[in-house]
C-alpha cells in the first residue's frame, strides 16, 4: 500500500477536506459580494463586532487593575467610562442588526440556525452585561443585586446564582460569559460566512420563508 | 451628567429622557440606513 | 421546514453579479471609527458611579430606620426573616399553581436573620462591654412570650421615636433589654463596625456581600433612595441607571410587565398577579426570548418580513433593476 493509500484513512485529512468543502478560504475571506449587499443596513452586523472587541479590550485593562482602580485613579474612572459607553453602543447596534436581520428574513435558505445563534448571543449579552452591572461596587450594583435576587430566587437558579455574591458574579463576568460570548459570535460569524448573505425575498431564489 | 434625569409620563409609560434620546438615536439610525446611498467599489461582474 | 441540502456558495450565487468588497477594510474602519466613537463619549460624558451605601451611612443618616429594621429582625417580620427558599424555610416563595422553582434546591444559602444581624454581632461586641453582655443574658434566658412582649412594646414606641446626638430615645415604657441592646447595636453600625461584622463573618478573605445587602435591604432607607432615583421595580427601575446616564434599555420588555395587568393586581388572572409577579414574567419573558430563537419556525411572525415593505429599501437596487428587465 502507497502512502497516499494509507492516508485516506486519516482522520485530519477527512476534517481538512470537510473544512474545504463547508468553508473554503474564498469563502471566509471573500474579496467580492453579491451587488445586492447594498444598503448601510449591512454594516450593523461589522459594527456590533467592533464593539465587542472594544468591551473586551477595555474590560481586560479594568480587570488588570482590579475593582478599586475604577473608582479611585482618574485613568481607571476613563476606562471604566469607556467600557461603559462601549456596552452601550454594543447593544444599540446589536439590535439595530436584529432589526436588519428580521426585515430582512435572514433565516432563509437555510440560515434559521444562523439566527437562533444570533438570538442566543442576545441573550447571553444581557446575561454578561447584568454580571457586569453586578460587579461595579456602587450604590447601583447594590439595588440591582437587592431587587434582581427576587426573580433569581422566584426562578429557582437563586440557590445556585447568588447576585449579592460579588465575587461569583465578577468571575462569571470576566471569565466564563465573555468566552463564551467570544465563541458564540466566532460561530454566529463562521455560518454566515460559510452559507454567504441570503438573497433577497423575492422570486430570484430567496424562498418565501 | 450627575443630576437626576427627567422623566417622560404617558400612561402607563414611564421613561427616562437620556433611554427615550438612546431609543429615538436607534430609530433615527435605522431609518438612515435604510434611505442613504451605499458607496459601490466599482459596478459589473468582478 | 424541510432542511435544504447543503449547497456550496458557487451553486448559491450562481447568475448573481458580484462586485468588490474589502470586508477587512470594513472591519478596520468599523473599529477605527467605533473606538473614536466611545473614546469621545467617556472622555466628554464619563460613566455613573454613585458611592454605595454602607450600613454605617444608614444608621447615621437614619438612626430610627436602622433601629426599627433590628427590631424587625428579631421579631421575624422583615423581608429577608420570612422569606423562604435559598435563605431559610420561614416562607413559601412565590409559585404558579404547581410551579415552585424557589422550592426546588432547598435552603442553599443559609441566612438566620436574627442571629446573623443583631445577636451575633451583639454578642462579638459584648467582649469588655459588662452592661451590654447584662442586657444580652437578661435576652437570651427570657422566653418566647416575654421577648415577643418586650418587642411589640418597643417597635411600637418606635413610631414615636426621637433622635438625639444620633442616638435613639423612645418613651418610658417595658422594653426590657432592648434599648441597651438597640443603641450598641447602632453605636457599632454608626462606627462602621457591623459592615465589617457582616462582610467579614468570621472569615478574612471573602468576597459575598449577602449579610450585608439582605440587611440593608430590609431597611427604608436603601430603598428611598433608590426610589428617589427612580431604580425601584415599579418605576421601570430595571432599565433606569443613577444620574442622566442612559440605562439598560434592552430591558425595556423585561420591565415593563412589572407596570401591567395582572402583575400590578392583587387578584391577577389565571393564577399570576402582584404576588408571584417575579416568577411570572420569568416564566413569561423565557417563553418569548424561545419565541424570538424560533421566528424561523413561526408562521406569520416569519412572513411578517415579506408583508412590510422595509426589505424593498434595504434592495432597492435589486428590485428597481430586476423591475428594469422584466
Amino acid at each position: 500500500m502507497s502512502e497516499l493509500d494509507a492516508a485516506e484513512g486519516s482522520w485530519t485529512l477527512r476534517v481538512r477536506r470537510w473544512v474545504d468543502r463547508v468553508l473554503p478560504m474564498d469563502n471566509l475571506l471573500p474579496h467580492r459580494q453579491p451587488y445586492y449587499v447594498g444598503s448601510w443596513v449591512y454594516v450593523f452586523g461589522v459594527i456590533t463586532i467592533a464593539a465587542l472587541a472594544w468591551v473586551v479590550v477595555s474590560g481586560v485593562v479594568l480587570s488588570f487593575m482590579g475593582p478599586q482602580w475604577w473608582h479611585a485613579s482618574s485613568l481607571g474612572r476613563f476606562f471604566n467610562s469607556l467600557h461603559f459607553w462601549s456596552v452601550q453602543l454594543f447593544f444599540i447596534f446589536m439590535v439595530l442588526h436584529l432589526w436588519g436581520q428580521y426585515f430582512m428574513a435572514g433565516w432563509r435558505d437555510g440560515r434559521a440556525a444562523t439566527w437562533m445563534i444570533g438570538v442566543v448571543i442576545f441573550g447571553t449579552s444581557i446575561l454578561t452585561a447584568f454580571t457586569g452591572y453586578l460587579s461595579q461596587q456602587n450604590f447601583d450594583s447594590q439595588f440591582i443585586a437587592i431587587n434582581a435576587k427576587d426573580a433569581m430566587n422566584a426562578g429557582g437558579i437563586g440557590a445556585f446564582f447568588n447576585v449579592l455574591n460579588f465575587g461569583q458574579m465578577y468571575g462569571l463576568h470576566v471569565m466564563l460569559l465573555p468566552i463564551g460570548v467570544t465563541f458564540l459570535v466566532v460561530v454566529h460569524i463562521v455560518m454566515v460566512r460559510a452559507r454567504g448573505v441570503v438573497k433577497p425575498i423575492g422570486r430570484e431564489g430567496g424562498s418565501p420563508s | 451628567m450627575d443630576t437626576p434625569a427627567q422623566y417622560f409620563d404617558w400612561s402607563f409609560i414611564h421613561i427616562s429622557y437620556p433611554n427615550l434620546l438612546v431609543i429615538g438615536l436607534m430609530l433615527v439610525l435605522f431609518a438612515v440606513a435604510l434611505v442613504a446611498p451605499f458607496p459601490h467599489g466599482g459596478d459589473g461582474d468582478v | 421546514m424541510k432542511a435544504k441540502a447543503h449547497i456550496t456558495q458557487e451553486e448559491y450565487y450562481r447568475g448573481v453579479r458580484m462586485r468588490p468588497y474589502d470586508l477587512v477594510k470594513e472591519l478596520a474602519y468599523a473599529l477605527a471609527g467605533f473606538g473614536v466613537l466611545a473614546l469621545v463619549l467617556a472622555a466628554v460624558l464619563s460613566s455613573p458611579d454613585v458611592p454605595p451605601v454602607t450600613i454605617a451611612g444608614w444608621a447615621q443618616s437614619d438612626p430610627v430606620d436602622f433601629v426599627t429594621t433590628a427590631t424587625s429582625e428579631l421579631q421575624g417580620s422583615t423581608i429577608s426573616a420570612g422569606y423562604g427558599n435559598p435563605y431559610n424555610t420561614n416562607g413559601d416563595g412565590q409559585s404558579w399553581g404547581p410551579i415552585a422553582p424557589v422550592k426546588w434546591f432547598g435552603t442553599r444559602i443559609p441566612v438566620d436573620s436574627a442571629n446573623s444581624f443583631v445577636l451575633q454581632p451583639l454578642k462579638t461586641a459584648s467582649f469588655g462591654n459588662a452592661e451590654l453582655g447584662t442586657a444580652l443574658s437578661q435576652w437570651d434566658s427570657a422566653n418566647g412570650d416575654q421577648q415577643t412582649a418586650w418587642l411589640k412594646a418597643y417597635s411600637d414606641a418606635l413610631g414615636k421615636a426621637t433622635v438625639t446626638d444620633g442616638k435613639v430615645s423612645v418613651a418610658d415604657g417595658q422594653y426590657g433589654p432592648l434599648p441597651v441592646m438597640m443603641n450598641n447595636l447602632l453605636g457599632i453600625a454608626q462606627a462602621g463596625g457591623l459592615d465589617g461584622l457582616l462582610t467579614v463573618s468570621g472569615r478574612f478573605y471573602q468576597t459575598d456581600y449577602t449579610q450585608a445587602l439582605l440587611f440593608m435591604g430590609d431597611g427604608g432607607y436603601l430603598s428611598g433612595l433608590a426610589h428617589d432615583a427612580n431604580l425601584t421595580g415599579s418605576q421601570w427601575g430595571m432599565m433606569n441607571e443613577t444620574g442622566s446616564y442612559p440605562g439598560q434599555t434592552w430591558l425595556w420588555l423585561y420591565t415593563a410587565w412589572y407596570q401591567v395587568f395582572p402583575f400590578t393586581s392583587n387578584d391577577g388572572i389565571l393564577g399570576l398577579n402582584a404576588g408571584n409577579a417575579d416568577l411570572g414574567i420569568v416564566i413569561l419573558m423565557t417563553a418569548l426570548t424561545v419565541a424570538l430563537a424560533l421566528v424561523p419556525l413561526i408562521p406569520v411572525l416569519r412572513d411578517i418580513p415579506r408583508w412590510v415593505p422595509i426589505h424593498r429599501l434595504i434592495w432597492k437596487e435589486y428590485y428597481s433593476a430586476k423591475k428594469r428587465s422584466t
